[in-house]
């Protein structure tokens, strides 16, 4: 065991960890924080994206000790701390981005990943960073088009196919 | 996955040490050594990450004009910053999914050598020079068949120096759920002849297309690839057959060669 200390959502945390001990798992289990979830463990589905150091990465396929002293942000860092959501969770609650909600967490952060280097994307743009988040409710129509009106893009002429 | 100890060193000296354990293995980014430990398929009881030393990443140009990466840099980093090769810069702009060129690092794409992988098509193609903290090792003695490299134990890809070719470009036909190539090909045209990898076919790995080189060489137009080579030794798994792998080869090379002008 091992402490692993992280900046989570601007807040430092420790808690001691092994080698094997997952990003994800470390969020969750050490630290409490269930918002990032685990579906698939094997980096395919997405649900496990946080941003460490700012870029998005998939906490399932990244070890806590290799975060070691890294800036961790997660869904529970998003909203305002009234509970106001920020705009892209607005925007995927406005154009039903969502339906049982468990791939969202890692939609977000993909999403934030993508409009924090690219701020209007097209829609092919969209659908190419979303290429490993995995989604089995909404067929990604809505998550594209809340994407989209997150970036203050229209979004009129995208049809919900 | 099995427990093990961790290690992160700053230095290749120091890393150099700490692989010298038995049972010790290098981590990269981990997107392809994680999943396999979380398999079993690999329990090593130290785990050394490369990520911690700082000469080992980044890009920058030779002497010779040679594009040289550190083993360490990830995709998204080079997909970024080799535009002075922009076939290279494209290839690593479409390997996985934006989280997973976040972690993945050529060096490790290089050591692991998976048949299906982007990476070794470049390196081969572009007759890349795979520098380690021993040796200088050439493209063409480097892969060595499936999950086979030139690597000793221990040996850590510390650099990846490419010559930059006049024209090049990279076409894979994916494989929708691992974004693996079921088939890729990476065309080189330089001033002294053509080069075409091919990954994802074969059961050797990723090799070279002689007889298209030939051909490319000669005349470097899409209708002077030739027929498709046989369909013996290739893949042929639920994906695909090896007719149709083979078949793959000779038109991604066409469209390889069309795209790279």
């Amino acid at each position: 065991m091992s402490q692993v200390t992280l900046t989570v959502n601007g807040k430092e945390m420790s808690a001691d960890a092994e080698g094997r001990t997952l990003l994800s798992q470390f969020l969750r289990e050490n630290l409490g924080m269930t918002g990032t979830h685990v579906g698939c463990d094997t980096s395919q589905c997405g649900a496990c994206v946080v941003h460490v150091d700012g870029v998005a990465v998939k906490s399932c396929t990244m070890l806590a000790m290799e975060a070691d002293g890294a800036a961790v942000s997660t869904i529970e860092g998003q909203a305002a701390d009234d509970g106001t959501l920020n705009t892209l969770q607005q925007a995927f609650q406005d154009h039903h981005g969502l339906q049982c909600g468990f791939c969202t967490p890692g939609m977000i952060m993909s999403a934030a990943d993508l409009l924090k280097t690219n701020p209007k994307p097209t829609e092919t743009e969209v659908r190419h960073h979303l290429e490993g988040n995995i989604c089995r409710c909404t067929g990604y129509h809505n998550i594209v088009k809340a994407i989209m009106a997150a970036s203050g893009q229209d979004v009129s002429g995208i049809a919900a196919e | 996955m099995y427990n093990f100890e961790f290690e992160k060193p700053s230095s290749i000296a120091d890393a150099v040490a700490a692989l010298g354990d038995e049972d010790a293995t290098a981590l990269g980014g981990g997107q392809t050594l994680l999943p396999t430990m979380k398999q079993r398929l690999a329990s090593p009881t130290k785990v050394v990450s490369l990520l911690g030393i700082s000469e080992m990443q980044g890009i920058c140009t030779g002497d010779d004009g040679a594009l040289c990466i550190g083993g360490a840099t990830n995709h998204a980093a080079v997909a970024a910053g080799a535009s002075a090769y922009p076939g290279l810069a494209a290839l690593a702009g479409g390997i996985g999914d934006p989280a997973v060129r976040a972690r993945g690092t050529i060096g490790g794409s290089l050591a692991n050598n998976d048949p299906a992988a982007c990476y070794p098509a470049a390196a081969l193609g572009s007759g890349a020079t795979i520098v380690t903290n021993a040796r200088e090792i050439a493209a063409d003695d480097y892969f060595q068949g499936m999950f086979t490299t030139a690597l000793n134990e221990g040996e850590i890809i510390t650099e990846v120096r490419f010559p930059v070719p006049e024209a090049s470009n990279y076409q894979k036909f994916e494989q929708p759920a691992s974004r693996f190539a079921l088939v890729g090909v990476f065309v080189a045209k330089f001033s002294d002849g053509v080069r075409v990898a091919v990954t994802g076919a074969s059961e050797e790995g990723v090799h070279r297309w002689t007889a298209a080189e030939e051909a490319l060489s000669a005349n470097f137009s899409a209708d002077a690839v030739p027929a498709a080579p046989g369909a013996d030794g290739m893949i042929a798994d639920l994906h695909g057959t090896a007719a149709y792998r083979a078949h793959l080869v000779a038109v991604l090379t066409k469209r390889a060669v069309a795209a790279a002008g």
